[in-house]
């Protein structure tokens, strides 16, 4: 029987949670001398108030629903990927290789091979891991955390080395043809008459990710290899004893959520940058796990909280640009939403717990 | 009605608050941070003194990420922030997108060329300033061997290197150069430690002047030359008094200057390429209470010498980033 209504769960939990994280944020605002409500009405406006806010909101939430999805098909599987920071990185790699050696016709055409290439750089570089796991026993949040650093190091010596033009200073790759440009949230909803803001750097990778969180939700949940990685991640044991392979489960379980990871770079890399710089992810493979936190590993849950971490990025920005608030407490405050709404669940569900117990008592 | 008037309110102060910013001038620091103890500090200290003299106020921001660098630039732009400044060559790629959509605004970038009517690019000469700590070190070594640490190996710092050593040749030739780069990525510009475990290297060498080119790195170099009792060269800001009478000099790359004038000269100003040496006192070495015993009288007469004489063109010091090439050092 359930403790308490769904309702509850997904959204009363998280509420609660993100009120109690304001609260401390508006506390530690008002200690260094700023006006609390101000800053949140910044933020609001910053973030929300107009197209060009929303366009960096749905920005960074793009780059969190690859990495969230990412995390949350491993959790379903039991498998606890931190390394969605090192796949994301190698999906660049991914991107910057089939942009830059390719002659692409067209953007669309570019933008499934780029998917693709980023998709399967991510996959890749999950994929060892995810055999040491399964085949050794190699703890994968180890393995996978280590793989960050060491993504980190082959990006440096592919970007120092390698893929850096001649005579620049910049530790980057050339820039991606112009035909490669993937056309902006602007460009996309002018012929349907409606004006978004042409600086924000939204992309249509955006519909990438939605179709990602649509393509996660029919995989978990109808079809036959989703109810497998479910079994498996509820009981090893139990999904053994029906038959369920624990190494093929492992191996896929963690091939999607590293491809996932990687096509992070189809917005950052090929619809921001345009070209491959040397810290394009910005720790967004670490915000995935608290976004598949959050969104409880269910892609629509995923998305909305993207969106709020989106929020919370492009508000912050704003502070930094008009407040004297320093970036240092910025992300203090950034911080505490993560630790509240992610690693301080329990605090919030067990007294709520309690009080819909008493509730159910009393009604009986 | 009254929430709608409340609402309605608050919506006009935040407007108000957010236009406010009309003509002020801006200032984008890279992301090692304000307070870096060098390139960004000294920027950051060219605006706080034009802050200071005028009386009036400056936007800052300090970068997060990569994605901000272009918001940064538009968003002031577009709040009528004018001139804006950015402090490093990182900011080339994102103000050449964004130069041309601002005519109006005047930018300023420093250490990096971007070619728009409304840019102006200021470059240091640091091989010149190199030059002439180069001397000093030569002066001051007995060993007849000094060292140079530089951050991360670009052809800007190799253009320090090659400007030391010149200099160090030209006042002892039988004298012997040690460089090294801390490393090839970013992190370069921010790891005291391996600037440490350079430094010993270059002791062990034989070195007893060491030259740090390498932002927040040289505060380990600093140390360690402190620590050993070798004398050291400071980059950038003045940083004699890091370790009283154990700094040599500091090779003073005035980007201060370069913020305070672009400031002062406002919305006004020339744009174009301007290019900051010893003639018009964008380079130079710093001498004060913490380093005169340091300096003998002697040794002062040559620098100073030397530096008249590359003002008036009279020395030549070649610049590494004029041909990727330097005479006196081989990486």
């Amino acid at each position: 029987m359930e403790k308490m209504p769904k309702w509850a769960d997904v959204v009363l939990i998280p509420l609660i949670s993100l009120l109690l994280a304001a609260a401390l944020s508006a506390l530690v605002i008002l200690a260094i001398g700023e006006d609390p409500v101000a800053a949140v009405k910044l933020m609001v406006d910053g973030a929300l108030g107009s197209s060009y806010g929303w366009g960096y909101t749905l920005y960074y939430a793009t780059n969190f629903m690859f990495t969230g999805l990412a995390v949350a098909v491993a959790a379903h599987a039991g498998l606890f990927n931190i390394g969605g920071e090192g796949q994301a990185m190698l999906g660049g790699l991914g991107v910057a290789v089939v942009c830059l050696f390719i002659p692409w016709p067209h953007w669309s055409l570019a933008l499934i091979f780029a998917a693709l290439g980023a998709g399967l750089f991510g996959a890749a570089w999950a994929a060892i891991p995810a055999y040491l796991q399964a085949k050794r026993g190699s703890h994968i949040v180890i393995t996978t955390i280590m793989f960050n650093f060491i993504a980190a190091a082959v990006l440096n010596y592919v970007l120092v080395n390698v893929l850096r033009p001649e005579g620049s200073m910049d530790p980057a790759t050339a820039r991606f043809p112009e035909a490669v440009h993937l056309p902006s949230l602007h460009e996309l909803l002018a012929p349907l008459g409606i004006a978004f803001s042409k600086s924000a750097p939204a992309n249509v990778s955006l519909v990438v990710a939605v179709a990602a969180c649509i393509f996660v939700w029919l995989l978990i949940w109808r079809t036959p290899l989703g109810f497998e990685i479910r079994a498996f991640g509820k009981s090893e044991a139990g999904a053994r004893y029906a038959g369920i392979s624990p190494i093929k489960i492992t191996m896929i379980a963690m091939l999607i959520s590293g491809a996932l990871a990687g096509m992070m770079a189809t917005n950052n890399v090929m619809g921001e940058a345009e070209r491959l710089v040397l810290n394009s992810t910005e720790g967004a493979g670490f915000i995935g796990i608290a976004v598949a936190l959050m969104g409880r590993n269910h892609p629509f849950g995923v998305f909305l909280a993207a969106i709020l971490f989106g929020f919370l990025y492009q508000g912050g920005a704003e502070l930094a640009l008009w407040t004297k608030i320093p970036r240092e407490l910025i992300v203090v405050i950034q911080a505490l939403v993560i630790l509240f709404t992610g690693a301080l669940d329990n605090m919030v569900r067990m007294p709520l717990e309690r009080i819909f117990l008493a509730l159910r008592k009393e009604t009986r | 009605m009254t929430l709608m008037k409340t609402l309605m309110g608050a919506a006009a102060t935040l407007a108000l608050s957010a236009g406010a910013s009309l003509a002020e001038p801006a200032l984008i620091f890279d992301l090692g941070g304000k307070f870096d103890k060098s390139f960004n500090e000294a920027a950051f200290g060219g605006a706080e003194r034009w802050a200071a003299e005028t009386g009036n106020s400056f936007r800052e921001i300090e970068l997060q990420s990569e994605a901000q660098r272009e918001q940064a630039l538009r968003r002031f732009a577009e709040a009528g922030a004018n001139p804006i400044v950015m402090a490093g060559f990182a900011f080339g790629d994102a103000l050449g997108q964004v130069a041309g959509d601002y005519p109006d605004t005047r930018f300023v970038i420093i250490d990096m060329v971007v070619d728009a009517p409304n840019v102006r690019s200021v470059v240091f000469n640091e091989h010149e300033g190199s030059y002439l700590v180069g001397m000093m070190a030569a002066e001051a070594s007995k060993s007849n061997t000094v060292g140079f640490i530089g951050g991360m190996d670009i052809p800007l710092i190799r253009k320090f290197a090659c400007g030391y050593a010149q200099g160090v040749m030209a006042a002892n030739p039988d004298a012997k150069v040690i460089a090294n780069m801390t490393g090839t990525t970013p992190a370069a510009w921010n790891d005291p430690v391996k600037g440490s475990e350079l430094t010993k290297a270059q002791i062990s060498q034989g070195a007893d002047v060491v030259y740090a080119a390498a932002g927040g790195t040289g505060v380990g170099v600093l140390q360690t030359a402190a620590d050993e009792g070798i004398l050291s060269i400071g980059v950038d800001s003045n940083q004699n008094h890091l370790h009283p009478g154990k700094v040599l000099t500091s090779m003073m790359k005035r980007v201060d200057n370069a913020v305070f004038d672009a400031f002062t000269d406002g919305v006004d100003m020339e744009t174009g390429f301007s290019v900051m040496g010893l003639a018009n006192g964008g380079v130079g070495y710093a001498l004060d209470d913490n380093n005169a015993p340091l300096v003998s009288a002697e040794m002062q007469a040559m620098v100073d010498a030397a530096a008249a004489k590359i003002a008036t063109g009279e020395i030549k010091v070649h610049d590494y980033m004029s041909d990727d090439s330097c005479p006196s050092l081989s990486f």
